[in-house]
């Protein structure tokens, strides 16, 4: 009864256009962010912290950054794991050339080259598509992971090959190292999928946005409506990776806090991101989160039914886990191809006629 | 270039000087040649016609003229000024537009963006603008769909505003795609068999959105289409062709009446 648009009239055009139309819409994101900030941070402890909820802010930036490229402008990527290896590794050589740099900016900055590197990556896209494509961009990813591991600089010929977060504060509280606290990381990443999140929605609803989707849905009306391809599909990868790249500085300096480039940011990591996209709902902000939610959420869940529940081996559950995720994944994709964020669309409409459907 | 004189129709519109002047187009895919050495002019504020069978060659001009191909021989002169060889968009920007001869919508988008796309050649705000939401890009966005508003008036869509238009049946696509191209304001608006599939009564109707955008916005406005009956009666000028060659040109009653169209129309016997 709640959910209506009737009554709820718009009488300016901004008013029509704004991100959530529908009142209970608006309240409830009001509502989440409100939850999110007041009350979570006093609840978290480690296990929470670490086990669900900085993966899956991390990872939502990261869906939301390859949702923008696939989604959105329809160019497939496979590389993302190499480009978060991109960020994570400016943001290791930016802290230890530069100690006073605030670390906001430091994780800005690695953005800011990982999206070069993307663009420099995305050259490709205007001569080939779709799976060739995603082709071409894994090359990036197997590339990316080889230059990391091959050239002592960016690990600073340390012997173990590993890059490690020093510490840095925010503040006066410590965001990355050792002495980090759980609240303080949350509240750092928080903030971060918050202000990316917003500006994604900004430039996905404006007319940037619009090019990208036209260059998706047909490219050759896209350029005779005056869409320029090549400008259109490097910020789109330009872009993307800033938002990838930023999810790879804050999972190597915040959550992991020392990664080693074949491990932390292999081919798999792609497609994690990849799947996160893909189940969620590929062209919406929400399924970026739903993806993300999913795909950190579910093995948590599942681990902790199996072993703390039901009383199951470890190595057992860990094996079941996988053929779950994957059954699960399959069965969503065949009852929803559009992911989560359709499901979730479709519960709307319902909602807005419910309880009287006729 | 001889200074052409202006008229005025019967019906009281005015017709200018040349607005887009082909001269001895030339195109070839390697062997075939799909057009050959053909010039015509399209004024100012007139309706005009391609018309021709099957492959004659007209979507090819459209594509010509557009920038979609580059002729082998020949120039394109627009408003006055020889066209160097371009990108669709960059002519899409000088005030060219056009629909296509299969829909060519962009089907994840609502009606309301499909038509907003139209006005990308108008829209200046920044990346970093966008993504603020602020200053520049939010007061872009009201002002032009307030134009897109007005299209979307004129076309009488308002109730599909914001479906999706993949949901939409086939004349409301047509309609949307016009609508699309008449929000990028044109110059010259290039509509590619724009009744093809519709029935009696939507092809009226589309015809008097032809003839309105014509009159109430002064577009000029050149169109190929198959039903004769239409361009007879819509299109100030008719240009004919057949396998690439131009084979008729002139008022639809000059057209009408000229052997070689006719020829080219119900065949002709061979002695």
């Amino acid at each position: 009864m709640l959910y209506r648009e009737a009554g709820d009239y718009k009488t300016s055009y901004a008013k029509d256009q704004q991100t959530f139309p529908i009142a209970f819409d608006r309240y409830g994101y009001f509502l989440t962010i409100a939850f999110a900030v007041l009350v979570v941070p006093f609840v978290l402890n480690d296990y929470w912290t670490n086990a669900v909820v900085l993966p899956f802010l991390i990872y939502a930036i990261a869906a939301l950054g390859l949702n923008i490229l696939i989604g959105y402008c329809g160019q497939v990527s496979l590389g993302s794991g190499g480009f978060m290896a991109v960020g994570a590794y400016a943001s290791y050589k930016l802290m230890t050339a530069f100690p006073d740099l605030n670390i906001v900016f430091v994780i800005l900055l690695s953005g800011g080259i990982t999206a070069l590197v993307g663009i420099l990556f995305g050259l490709p896209s205007l001569r080939i598509k779709g799976f060739y494509l995603a082709v071409a961009t894994l090359a990036a990813q197997f590339f990316l992971v080889w230059l990391f591991n091959k050239v002592p600089w960016f690990y600073n010929y340390s012997a173990s090959g590993q890059i490690s977060a020093p510490e840095r504060s925010l503040f006066g509280f410590a965001v990355t190292g050792a002495n980090a606290n759980p609240a303080t990381s949350y509240l750092f990443c928080l903030g971060f999928v918050f202000v990316m999140a917003w500006a994604a929605r900004n430039m996905t609803r404006g007319a940037n946005g619009r090019k990208w989707m036209a260059i998706r849905d047909m490219d050759i009306a896209a350029e005779i409506i005056g869409v320029d391809p090549l400008k259109a599909k490097l910020t789109a990868f330009g872009v993307s990776s800033f938002y990838i790249g930023i999810a790879g500085a804050l999972l190597f300096a915040v959550y992991l806090g020392a990664a080693e480039v074949g491990e932390a940011f292999g081919i798999e990591k792609s497609f994690l991101i990849l799947f996160m996209v893909i189940i969620g709902g590929l062209g919406s902000i929400f399924g970026s989160f739903a993806g993300a939610a999913f795909m950190i959420l579910m093995p948590v869940l599942l681990k902790n039914i199996m072993v703390g529940q039901m009383g199951w081996p470890t190595d057992l559950a860990s094996h079941f886990q996988f053929v779950i995720v994957g059954g699960l994944i399959i069965i969503f994709l065949i009852v929803e191809p559009h992911g989560l964020a359709q499901l979730w669309r479709l519960a709307k409409e319902k909602l807005r006629l419910w309880p009287f459907p006729h | 270039m001889n200074a052409v004189d202006t008229y005025i129709t019967a019906d009281g519109r005015t017709i200018g000087a040349p607005l887009m002047e082909m001269k001895n187009i030339t195109l070839r895919f390697g062997g075939v040649t799909a057009i050959q050495d053909i010039s015509f002019d399209i004024r100012e504020g007139e309706v005009r016609a391609i018309i021709g069978p099957n492959g004659a060659g007209k979507s090819s001009m459209l594509n010509v003229i557009n920038g979609f191909y580059h002729p082998q021989e020949g120039e394109v002169w627009f408003r006055g000024k020889k066209r160097l060889a371009m990108k669709p968009h960059q002519i899409a920007k000088q005030g060219i537009a056009r629909t296509f001869q299969n829909i060519a919508l962009f089907k994840g988008m609502s009606t309301l963006d499909n038509i907003m796309t139209g006005r990308l050649t108008h829209m200046k705000s920044g990346l970093f603008s966008q993504m603020a939401w602020w200053g520049g890009a939010q007061t872009e966005e009201v002002a032009n769909r307030a134009i897109v508003e007005k299209v979307i008036d004129f076309l009488e869509i308002q109730a599909i505003r914001k479906t999706p238009v993949g949901r939409l049946p086939y004349g409301f696509q047509k309609r949307v795609e016009l609508g699309r191209a008449l929000a990028a304001e044109p110059k010259l608006l290039l509509l590619d068999e724009p009744m093809a599939g519709m029935n009696v009564e939507e092809k009226e109707d589309m015809s008097r959105f032809i003839l309105d955008v014509n009159d109430e916005f002064g577009t000029t406005i050149a169109l190929i289409e198959h039903d004769m009956g239409v361009v007879m009666d819509i299109a100030d000028r008719v240009v004919v062709m057949d396998y690439g060659k131009k084979i008729g040109d002139g008022t639809p009653d000059e057209v009408r009446n000229n052997q070689d169209v006719i020829d080219a129309y119900l065949g002709v016997a061979h002695d």
